[in-house]
């Protein structure tokens, strides 16, 4: 009986030890990995990398078009994705609770979440580039990028709305205020912060992704700086790809310059939402 | 004021709408694109050719190979996540203090906010050549390295859903089984485990779902070369990866070509459907157990 307690003993330890050593090695991932990055790109990003068109040459070239891709991409796409978004949330969360439609859309939300983001550029490849005429545009890409979004921006809203408590809503229509009175002027405000960590993480999702963007029709090369929404254009993402595509050692050095760019925005915009979400929990108690 | 309390239900309800239009979108287009190519190869040819050659001169149409790649990369992608992430979700629910819990589990899910395409560089840059000195015959392209790293990619899903999973089993239960002088380890996995078992499974099959859909990753590091075969150190091509290798040229609109991709996203999309539904069926009996 003692011996096996004792087993049982060595066991627990011997197990708490790999989960000690499971946990390192996640961790120990992301230190090489960031390591790595950093080691061999740092030295090649300067102010003409980060203002260069892109050049056959890997010491002239630069991430400008994919930077201003990205920016575009990003800001069209929250133009698109917020509105639709927080109004699809309002809609599911406030209005329709137990109408049919409400939980058909519900249903499909969850099943969109789950499908694979490079489907969206299918999707877009059919609808945006041809049954529209969109052609291979920022238009096209942002729209694509915002239909994959949409979920997680649905989700958040509807999380934050349901955060507040009824009292707010009854206090409302106790003033005689409407519904959607109600809603802009209470429940909007006091859920602004849930949402806006959703909407912040949905875009740094954005401008991370690539796939959909490749098969919708982004440029993967080249050096016009996109000025209207109906321009060609490339991503950042994209530009790493190409360049990680390429066999001279000089564009792998450049990739990973561009990546340190690229995470440096990923984590700031994560950053954002992470501190935003703090503040929002501390400041509302209700 | 109430038209237009009407007015801005209808507005709000259209735009909570999209996400059926865009179910059928996808369906559309994936069923509407797809049936030409169904016209010139029967679905048997389709799933029995061994052969995936659409863009050579002679042609086969074997979905198989790309099925196969994709299926090799996401089990050596599950083999690393699964083990790592559900002992890490152990670690940190019993054994590791809360303040520890709290500091780790936001590191590690940063993991997963990584965009794909810097995963891609670190399998074909980092992870390739290290695994070369073990395997000197592996050539630049495998499919190991991208299962790996995106194995790395999913542990945070793994571990973040399936610690809460743990972390929602009653406290009485784990209370009876050290009650009865059961070791953490013991109560880990012999009540803990097998009580959470809905929750693990749904983290597990959406972990799979997710590796099956990823693309940069095995575009960059596995290979462009249709392989039938279960050798992680041959390059492989996956479903993901053949969309866009054909993206990437000039393929003529309604070519037999520009069908095949439908094609292959029908059948990805098909392969992803099922997983997320298995996940939503046992997510549904996990939520009727406990509450």
């Amino acid at each position: 009986m003692s011996k096996r307690n004792s087993i049982n003993r060595i066991n627990d330890q011997v197990f708490k030890w790999f989960g000690i050593a499971c946990t390192i090695f996640g961790l120990a991932m992301l230190a090489i990995f960031l390591y790595s990055v950093l080691s061999e790109g740092i030295p090649r990003l300067d102010w003409q990398f980060l203002t260069s068109l892109p050049s056959r040459k890997p010491e002239n070239a630069g991430i400008f078009v994919g930077i201003v891709g990205s920016l575009w991409i990003m800001g069209l796409t929250a133009l698109i994705a917020i509105p639709l978004g927080v109004a699809s949330g309002i809609y599911l969360e406030e209005y329709g609770k137990k109408n049919m439609i409400a939980s058909f859309i519900e249903i499909n939300i969850t099943n969109l979440a789950g499908v694979p983001s490079i489907i969206y550029g299918l999707l877009a490849l059919e609808i945006f580039v041809r049954v529209l005429g969109f052609g291979k545009s920022l238009l096209t890409g942002s729209l694509t990028l915002s239909l994959l979004v949409l979920p997680i921006i649905i989700v958040a809203t509807r999380e934050s709305l349901k955060a507040v408590p009824n009292t707010i809503r009854e206090a409302s229509y106790a003033l005689g205020a409407t519904k959607w009175q109600t809603i802009l002027y209470q429940i909007l405000p006091a859920s602004a912060g849930g949402i806006m960590t959703g909407v912040i993480l949905a875009l740094s999702r954005a401008v991370g992704e690539s796939a959909p963007l490749i098969v919708s029709g982004a440029l993967i090369y080249t050096s016009v700086i996109p000025s209207h929404p109906m321009d060609d254009f490339s991503v950042l993402p994209i530009q790493i790809f190409n360049w990680l595509s390429r066999p001279q050692k000089g564009f792998i050095v450049n990739a990973t310059a561009a990546i340190i760019v690229l995470l440096g925005i990923t984590f700031i915009m994560n950053g954002i939402a992470i501190y935003l979400r703090n503040r929002w929990q501390k400041k509302i108690k209700w | 004021m109430r038209i237009k309390e009407k007015i801005i239900e209808g507005l709000l309800l259209l735009s909570a709408a999209i996400s059926i239009l865009t179910t059928f979108g996808i369906l559309y287009v994936l069923i509407s694109d797809s049936y030409p190519f169904f016209q010139k190869v029967s679905l048997l040819e389709f799933f029995t050719d061994t052969q995936w050659t659409p863009l050579f001169a002679d042609k086969h149409f074997g979905i198989l190979p790309l099925v196969a790649g994709t299926l090799l990369t996401s089990g050596i992608a599950i083999a690393v996540a699964l083990p790592i992430g559900l002992t890490i979700a152990i670690y940190l629910n019993e054994y590791a203090s809360p303040g520890f819990r709290k500091v780790i589990k936001p590191i590690l899910e940063i993991l997963a906010t990584i965009p794909t395409v810097v995963y891609g560089f670190f399998a074909l840059v980092v992870i390739t050549p290290y695994l070369q000195n073990f395997f000197p015959e592996m050539g630049g392209f495998n499919a190991l390295s991208p299962g790996i790293v995106m194995g790395i990619m999913i542990i945070p899903l793994i571990s973040s859903m399936s610690e809460d999973a743990l972390y929602a089993v009653p406290k009485s239960l784990r209370e009876a089984s050290y009650g009865m002088g059961a070791t953490r380890l013991q109560t880990s996995f012999r009540v803990l485990v097998p009580a959470a078992s809905s929750g693990i499974i749904v983290s597990t099959i959406l972990a799979i779902s997710r590796a099956v859909g990823e693309t940069m990753i095995v575009a960059i590091a596995a290979g462009q070369q249709p392989n039938l075969t279960a050798n992680p150190l041959e390059p492989v091509e996956t479903i993901t990866t053949y969309i866009v290798q054909v993206s990437l040229g000039d393929v003529v609109q309604g070519s037999l070509e520009y069908q095949t991709i439908f094609a292959a996203g029908i059948t990805l999309f098909a392969l992803t459907f099922v997983l997320n539904n298995i996940s939503f069926y046992f997510k549904k009996r996990f939520r009727e157990k406990y509450e």
